[in-house]
């Protein structure tokens, strides 16, 4: 049924595409440019955030320690001569493996535990960066990290990643990746098991799935792409410090995700776009910034907990109220449950 | 000898405020189950309050402690009808969203109020003294006396008085509370205000001897979460006792191991202790 809706509006999400592949041509700046970039490295680390807060339900606020991992990673191995296309999946890799470990403990706790679990440990992370000198360079980081290495194409010649435009389509490729996989993660049976434990764990383990073994699976392959984003901003942006791997980009991609609309796969990009390029126009606001965004973030929770997608698509279902079928994220009315009890 | 004494004090010293501070989280964690992530940054506020009443209007220092507790103790009640009480029928983890709100507001707005360098209040008792050898500042040592007076007394305001014991009964069982009347939106109210009020005293003692800015409540919240956990929800000596402990580990961790990971050891002991128990050291229940 969600293939079929994926297929009806296949026109619409063309429509998209064609516009971000066009971006390069509209942008009005490098500096524009590069807000673009950043947000489409966010809008993954946001979207795989969203894999095992959103559809899982488990808040893991170690997001940005597993980025960071990624980050340090690529960026240690290839100041060390190591091929940015190698270093980008082991980086990744390891992000995965740490977060299996991680996982392991802290997976077995519930609830505000599990955030809070997680919350230390990525503390730890951004502590064991800024302490750890002679391996992370301590608070002043690691700069000069190389760009991705040129691929070398038969006909073509070589292509680089020197300029934003050659970078965009770079991290627009990875994003479309990460938008594959959780697509089709989410509408598998796989993506059902996610969501059943969100909505009701006690009735998922009940039902016969193996509810930490699946939370698990979640939590690694929500880390993979947090390691994957880190490894590709190590690289593109040539410098990483221990605020790379801060607990505050973790509330950053929150806010992202929460006022975008959690549990939905157009929400959380959405909101990695939408918020930078407000903000970037309304720079005068820069100080209460964060002010707003905590205000906001009360309102949203309280008031509608999946966000402008969620507004979008309560709207959208009313307004096609004969059609029963609700996209992903919208499994509470099987339930008969409030959709506002869980995120 | 004596460095191991002066760091046994020191240890004791922040201990103390760790202690007032877990304490208060655990009434509202432990009691309310309201995932109060926002703690550490009240506790904060509650140290710029006291620092306005000093510096801009010319409160002595107790006088400055005590209207900082009482408005903080305003501000609690707000912060529970605002922030959390719309939530109470949700999962935590709502609320702990919502306390990332708080959290960020209340840190952005001492930023743009006082600015985002730190601040030191006067020491109202810089004098030295001397017990046994070790020498410390009366204020130090005001800290360690002021923590015990307060712990005593919320203790005794808990067991002794009607609306302290109001507050067991609601921990104990909350519908078994409002049958027998016991207004449960009130008792919440109270131990928010009781709960923001000690922390804001806590702040108010020992910024005399270390700066306040607007980043302290973030670390010292994530410390008070640990030490409730550890202690156990709800458990006011577990609070208390694991307040020194994690003060002493440490002033003695970060004078003889290394300063810098000294919060790693805090913080990773919480999450190997959760591995072994999901539920805290002394968790009896589940919390979803």
């Amino acid at each position: 049924m969600a293939v079929r809706l994926f297929f009806k509006e296949k026109w619409f999400y063309l429509l998209i595409l064609a516009f971000a592949l066009t971006v390069p041509f509209l942008v009005p700046g490098r500096y524009f440019f590069q807000i673009i970039i950043m947000s489409c490295l966010y809008a993954m680390a946001t979207l795989s955030m969203n894999l095992i807060l959103g559809y899982t339900g488990q808040a893991s606020l170690a997001h940005a320690g597993f980025f960071g991992i990624g980050a340090y990673g690529v960026g240690l191995m290839t100041k060390a001569g190591i091929s940015f296309w190698a270093a980008l999946p082991v980086s990744a890799l390891l992000a995965a493996f740490i977060g299996l470990l991680i996982g392991l403990p802290t997976l077995r706790t519930r609830g505000s535990y599990f955030a809070i679990a997680t919350l230390c440990f990525g503390v730890i992370v951004s502590i064991i960066a800024g302490s750890w000198v002679s391996l992370t360079g301590g608070y002043t980081g690691v700069v000069g990290i190389p760009k991705p290495t040129p691929i070398p194409f038969p006909v073509i010649g070589k292509l680089s990643f020197n300029s934003l435009t050659a970078q965009y389509y770079l991290v627009l490729a990875f994003l479309l990746l990460t938008l594959f996989v959780m697509h089709r993660l989410v509408f598998s049976l796989q993506g059902l098991s996610f969501m059943a434990i969100r909505n009701n764990e006690a009735l998922a383990d009940a039902v016969g799935i193996n509810t930490f073994a699946t939370k698990i699976l979640s939590f690694v392959i929500a880390n993979f792409f947090a390691g994957l984003s880190g490894g590709i901003y190590a690289s593109l942006i040539g410098s990483i410090s221990p605020s790379t791997a801060s607990y505050m980009l973790t509330f950053n991609w929150l806010v992202y995700l929460l006022l975008g609309g959690v549990a939905t796969l157009s929400g959380p990009i959405i909101g990695a776009f939408a918020i930078p390029v407000l903000m970037e126009n309304l720079q005068f606001l820069e100080e209460y910034r964060l002010l707003i965004f905590g205000v906001l973030l009360i309102v949203v929770i309280i008031f509608s907990p999946r966000g402008l997608m969620g507004v979008i698509e309560s709207v959208w279902n009313k307004s096609k109220a004969k059609n029963p079928v609700r996209k992903a994220g919208g499994e509470y009315a099987a339930e008969g449950g409030k959709p506002d009890q869980a995120i | 000898m004596d460095l191991f004494l002066q760091q046994i004090l020191n240890g004791i010293m922040l201990g103390s405020t760790y202690a007032v501070v877990a304490l208060g989280l655990t009434l509202v964690f432990g009691i309310l189950h309201i995932p109060n992530f926002a703690h550490g940054h009240l506790y904060m506020l509650g140290g710029y309050v006291t620092f306005f009443f000093i510096t801009l209007l010319g409160f002595g220092f107790w006088t400055a402690m005590i209207s900082s507790m009482i408005i903080l103790a305003l501000i609690g009640i707000l912060v529970e009808r605002v922030v959390y009480r719309p939530l109470r029928d949700q999962p935590h983890i709502n609320s702990f969203i919502s306390a990332i709100g708080a959290l960020m507001f209340l840190e952005t707005f001492v930023v743009v109020a006082w600015g985002p360098q730190g601040q030191r209040i006067p020491n109202p008792y810089p004098n030295p003294v001397e017990i046994g050898g070790i020498i410390l500042t009366q204020q130090r040592l005001l800290v360690i006396i002021a923590a015990i007076v307060l712990i005593v007394l919320l203790q005794l305001f808990l067991k002794k008085t009607t609306p302290g014991t109001t507050i067991e009964a609601v921990a104990q069982n909350r519908e078994g509370a409002m049958l027998v009347g016991i207004n449960v939106n009130r008792v919440s109210s109270m131990t928010f205000a009781i709960s923001t009020a000690t922390a804001a005293a806590a702040a108010s003692l020992v910024a005399p001897i270390f700066m306040i800015s607007p980043s302290m409540g973030a670390l010292l919240g994530m410390k008070a979460f640990v030490i409730v956990i550890l202690g156990g929800l709800g458990s006011v000596p577990g609070a208390i006792f694991g307040g020194y402990i994690l003060g002493l580990i440490e002033a003695l961790g970060g004078g003889y191991i290394s300063a810098d990971y000294k919060d790693v050891f805090a913080f990773g002991a919480l999450i190997l202790i959760l591995a072994i128990r999901p539920t805290g050291l002394f968790g009896r229940e589940e919390v979803g």
